[in-house]
């Protein structure tokens, strides 16, 4: 075991139990998985994504390149999941990646010997010959071999929320600045909210040993938290990432609810997608050290100083039984004393530089650690770390050890500041980049911002937390910053080692050497980005947060750019992998959006009725029997009853919008194309609407109840829409109008009654006084009276079907007993219910056009109607109806077909050609929109569009549809299949 | 994107639909040249970088059409006005 005997931020009285690979350990309540494993000295953690190189754990955050497991199993297994981040409970299970048959024994590893092979761009490069093998051969290949983690290959049992929040002051990261600009904020009255990754907030605080205001960091960072807790106004986040920054203050943040939980429990989420909307923001992100570039730099074994400092300080860890420290900088000391203090047993520091402040070398002295100034790490060996190569002022030497902490410097988490497009800033003087341009209201204090000593971070913090409180208006006496150790320690920019003996790596995760940036830079990808893509650099899911700056600096150098010339690639959203599930919410299956019921949808139900979606509602496509064989026998019955005694169907999903005001009249006029100003009270008309483009938009029948009352219906895919646009006529086009509109669609149930008997069954329902004679109500009259015992209710004497036909509209709440007194009333008439094939079947025979003809690309000329557009007025779309490519006597129009041979089944879809004539887009002639089968002729039937289509009624064109191979001859013939005259649905 | 709609006050670009360009004046269509008005009203559309006047409807709010003044660059709002009645807001949508 290599835990410590004391110290860590563990309970030791909490023992947890988990499996890595299967084998059982044992780690502590506040341990992540790297540290668990690291306690129980596994070493081997994974396979490198190319060249399946042994790999260790390497960070102690989010910045982990190699320690990437597979968590939890079946329906949950998560790759790719982080082992530094994953926190532990009692039962986790956890899995290595990219290995076969064992991570010990992984075959593939062979990779690492085909190298000379596999370097940058080798897929541009390699495989490109014989090109029939790359999707057969090559690609499944490597896409086997050159893998991450497997997803779970069930349906994710949990459940994930969106919520929106909203506050003064965002502070981003509860380190030392973020945790004291949320105390000065908060104690200035504004509403905080104070977000952390982490599960325990404080940040490089709990990392590391050092004191503020004479207390341990940890324990001080435990104090403010407290503190923040018993403030109303603030909202400590923890397990909560921000990672986005969006327009206007909107700030994406991800809260891991349950993944700490074996599973979460009832009723609760996963994760938690929140939206937080924020006057302003400091980010405190902190930095991420960066390794050093040499020989063998990948072995496990090799980690961040940082890190080393953290499983030490933090979880009680010694990440191996010796360890060297490699850096460039003061804070790496410090590191390897607080480890050697912890108990980690380090035996030596190799520094770069040739000088440093002799405390350091003093202290080091005097906790027994040998120090070897300009000294540089060239190689190392063992399959798990066992030694390294050092060549210090000329010597070559190799020693000993298990763990080589090494640390390159720190660079600020800028991320955030980017996502607007601004772009960081090359400091010589810190050799990182800073933050440059920030979106407006976020500002960055500590580490994040360059400021690397923690009483800077505490003191600029403090002053940007009150700042922002400020800003909103919440000003207080700024409050006392806490004392602790106030100068960055001194540092040396140095990114690759020369003298590197075997592979040096830049991006662990994607298996990028040294070499490789030198080929992309001989092969001329120079820029960062072509740099990116055409090595990998950066990619994946550590998004380069250890490999980047490096990457950039080593092309620097080849170039002989300035760092801050070379610039940097850009950061966007996320800032961590996000899970799909939480961006998806609740929205999955049959919850990706909501299904509409119409009032009428319980009955329905009892009736038997099959439903079908159409758009965003559930409707009845038609009502089986016993012993019928299919849909059509079904569909041909209701057809049949509606023709010879009565049918009902619900009519709800119309859109209803309700018209007031003197100016309804002349606002309908602008909007239809046919005349409305004098449509009498009481009377019904039917309307086409165009888009001012001269398309037609909607059509449907608006009714006039009173004076300054009317009704429109639209269809019901355009309900929206249509409503939409008769607002911006109405606010934008001609505000001079009186008119007032409110959709009414849901408060009106909407039932079709329809067929010979129709009246007979309405004058059943109708309370007394209520005349439904074809006097009181005739064709295209629209009442209000009372029906079923004083329901209120519209009665319209509308026909789609070509029946004598009704609908009666009444509250909703009153649609389903409207549904069964109609039911009641007409069962001496052998009342049916039907759906709405049969209603596509009845307007089909009926000629009338409906969603299939309605496409936005047909004119109203094209539809047959031309002659109801109005010469006396304007209206939306007539200007432009009127150009010469919409008038074309030669568009084709609105016309019916019937096949020649009358066994024949027709199908929408199918182009018409002059018989004789070459299958071609030049011969094109039209199409057929809507068939069924007409149990009136007792064969199938069409509409469509055919160049010329009213005078070509008699003759024969070819229905060519290669879709689904066939070709045959129709008859050009009305679209009034039934009825032409009109004389039933006046009857 | 928050929108700061005249009526409800500031909230998520989510709850409006986006129409476009505000400056178009629907043509005299009784005009001479109204179908080359026409034209240029229904089709022709600049596409600027930086300040813009475009309609919003809040569809899931007041059901009001907003012309909001919008820098395409960098989605910060400049204000917005009610179609109807033209009152301005101010642009801060905090």
């Amino acid at each position: 075991m290599s835990r410590l005997p004391v110290g860590g931020l563990i309970d030791r009285a909490r023992p947890l139990a988990f499996t890595f690979d299967g084998t059982l350990y044992r780690g502590h309540e506040g341990d992540t998985l790297a540290s668990a494993l690291l306690a129980n000295d596994v070493r081997l953690v994974g396979r490198s994504f190319k060249y399946h190189r042994p790999r260790g754990i390497f960070s102690a955050g989010v910045e982990e390149p190699n320690a990437l497991v597979e968590l939890r199993s079946g329906a949950r297994r998560e790759p790719n999941s982080r082992a530094t981040v994953a926190e532990l409970y009692d039962g986790l299970e956890a899995a290595s990646q990219n290995r076969w048959p064992s991570l010990d024994h992984d075959l593939l590893s062979i990779n690492g010997l085909l190298s000379p092979f596999l370097g940058a761009g080798f897929y541009y490069k390699t495989f490109m010959w014989p090109a029939a093998l790359w999707e057969k051969f090559y690609e499944p290949v490597i896409r086997r071999a050159a893998g991450l983690g497997r997803a779970a290959d069930e349906a994710d049992p949990d459940h994930y929320e969106k919520l929106t929040t909203f506050c003064d002051v965002l502070i981003i990261g509860a380190g030392p600045a973020g945790l004291m600009a949320a105390l000065a904020a908060g104690r200035a009255g504004a509403r905080v909210i104070l977000a952390d990754e982490d599960f325990l907030p404080g940040g490089r605080l709990n990392a590391e040993a050092l004191e503020v205001d004479g207390m341990a960091g940890a324990a001080f960072a435990a104090r403010l938290r407290a503190e923040l807790d018993s403030l109303p106004n603030v909202r400590v986040m923890t397990r909560t990432t921000v990672f986005g920054v969006y327009d206007a203050g909107t700030y994406g943040a991800l809260e891991r609810v349950a993944d700490h939980l074996p599973t979460p429990g009832p009723f609760q989420p996963r994760q938690r997608l929140w939206r937080i909307v924020a006057t302003r923001a400091v980010l405190a992100a902190g930095a991420t050290e960066r390794p050093i570039v040499f020989g063998g730099n990948d072995r496990p074994g090799v980690m961040l100083a940082g890190a080393v400092r953290a499983y030490a300080n933090r979880f009680g860890v010694a990440t191996g039984t010796s360890t060297v420290v490699f850096a460039t900088n003061d804070d790496a000391w410090r590191g390897a004393f607080e480890a050697q203090r912890a108990g980690a047993r380090v035996t030596t520091i190799v520094d770069v530089r040739r000088e440093v402040a002799p405390a350091l070398t003093r202290e080091a002295g005097a906790l027994g650690i040998r120090t070897l100034l300009d000294g540089r790490i060239t190689g190392t060996k063992g399959k798990l770390l066992t030694h390294v190569d050092v060549i210090a002022n000329g010597r070559r030497e190799r020693f000993a050890t298990e763990t080589l902490a090494v640390s390159g410097g720190w660079s600020p988490s800028v991320h955030l500041t980017c996502h607007h497009g601004g772009k960081p800033v090359w400091n010589e003087a810190l050799a990182a980049f800073v933050p440059g341009t920030c979106p407006p209201g976020l500002e960055v204090a500590g580490a994040a911002a360059g400021t690397f000593s923690l009483g800077g971070a505490l003191r600029e913090g403090r002053t940007l937390g009150a700042k922002a409180a400020a800003d909103v208006g919440h000003t207080s006496p700024m409050i006392e910053a806490p004392k602790a150790q106030d100068t960055p320690g001194a540092a040396t920019a140095f990114w690759h080692v020369a003298e590197s003996v075997g592979p040096a790596f830049v991006d662990l995760q994607n298996d990028v050497t040294a070499k490789d940036v030198s080929i992309a830079h001989r092969e001329g990808f120079r820029s960062v980005e072509h740099l990116k893509r055409y090595t990998t650099l950066g990619m994946a899911t550590d998004q380069g947060r250890t490999s980047n700056v490096t990457g950039l600096a080593i092309m620097a150098s080849l170039t002989g750019q300035g760092i801050a010339e070379t610039g940097t690639t850009i950061f966007r959203p996320p800032y961590t992998p996000v899970s799909l599930g939480a961006l998806a919410g609740h929205h999955r299956g049959k919850d990706f959006r909501p299904v509409r019921l119409t009032p009428t949808h319980e009955w329905a139900r009892a009736q038997g009725a099959v439903f079908i979606e159409t758009g965003a509602w559930l409707r009845a496509q038609y009502f089986p029997r016993p012993g019928e064989k299919d849909w059509l026998e079904s569909v041909s019955r209701e057809v049949t009853a509606v023709r010879a005694a009565v049918g009902l169907i619900d009519v709800s999903t119309f859109g209803k919008i309700d018209l007031q005001g003197p100016d309804v009249g002349a606002f309908l006029d602008r909007v239809y194309i046919n005349g409305f100003a004098q449509l009498g009270v009481g009377k019904a008309r039917y309307g086409v609407m165009l888009r001012e483009d001269g398309m037609v938009m909607d059509d449907g029948t608006t009714a006039r109840l009173s004076p300054e009352h009317y009704v429109m219906t639209t269809t019901t895919v355009n309900a929206a829409k249509v409503y939409q646009h008769l607002e911006f006529c109405l606010q934008v086009l001609w505000p001079e109008l009186d008119v007032t509109i409110a959709s009414v669609s849901d408060q009106w149930a909407q039932i079709a009654l329809a067929g010979p008997r129709a009246r007979d069954v309405l004058a059943r329902i109708v309370d007394a006084g209520v005349d439904v004679s074809n006097e009181g109500l005739p064709f295209m009259g629209a009442i209000e009276g009372a029906v079923m015992g004083g329901v209120p209710a519209r009665l319209f004497r509308l026909s789609f079907s070509g029946e004598l036909g009704y609908e009666i509209a009444v509250p909703a709440r009153h649609g389903a007993a409207l549904a069964d007194a109609l039911m009641t009333a007409g069962a001496a008439f052998g009342i049916t219910p039907y759906g709405i094939e049969a209603l596509g079947v009845l307007r089909i025979e009926k000629g009338h056009v409906s969603g299939n003809e309605l496409t936005g690309q047909t004119t109203a000329g094209d539809l047959g109607m031309g002659r109801m557009a109005s010469t006396k007025k304007d209206y939306i779309g007539r200007v432009m109806a009127a150009r010469p490519g919409l008038t074309d006597p030669d568009r084709p129009s609105f016309i019916g077909f019937r096949p020649v041979d009358p066994a024949q089944r027709l199908r929408a879809g199918a182009h018409f050609l002059t018989p004789g004539a070459v299958a071609s887009v030049e011969n094109d002639e039209g199409y057929m929109s809507s068939v069924a089968y007409s149990p009136h002729l007792g064969h199938w039937i069409g509409l469509g569009f055919l160049k010329n289509g009213p005078s070509r009624i008699g003759e024969r064109v070819r229905a060519y549809d290669p879709v689904r191979g066939n070709d045959f001859e129709v008859e050009v013939c009305s679209p009034g299949f039934i009825d032409p005259e009109g004389e039933r649905l006046r009857g | 994107m928050r929108i700061p709609c005249p009526y409800c006050g500031a909230r998520d670009a989510h709850e409006f639909a986006y129409l476009g360009d505000a400056t178009l004046t629907r043509p005299d269509p009784a005009a001479p040249d109204a179908e080359g008005r026409f034209f240029d009203y229904v089709y022709q559309r600049t596409n600027p970088a930086g300040a813009h006047e475009e309609w919003w409807y809040h569809a899931q709010g007041c059901r009001q059409w907003v012309k909001v003044a919008r820098d395409t660059r960098t989605h910060a709002i400049g204000g917005a006005t009610l179609a109807r009645d033209g009152a301005a807001t101010s642009g801060d949508p905090a």
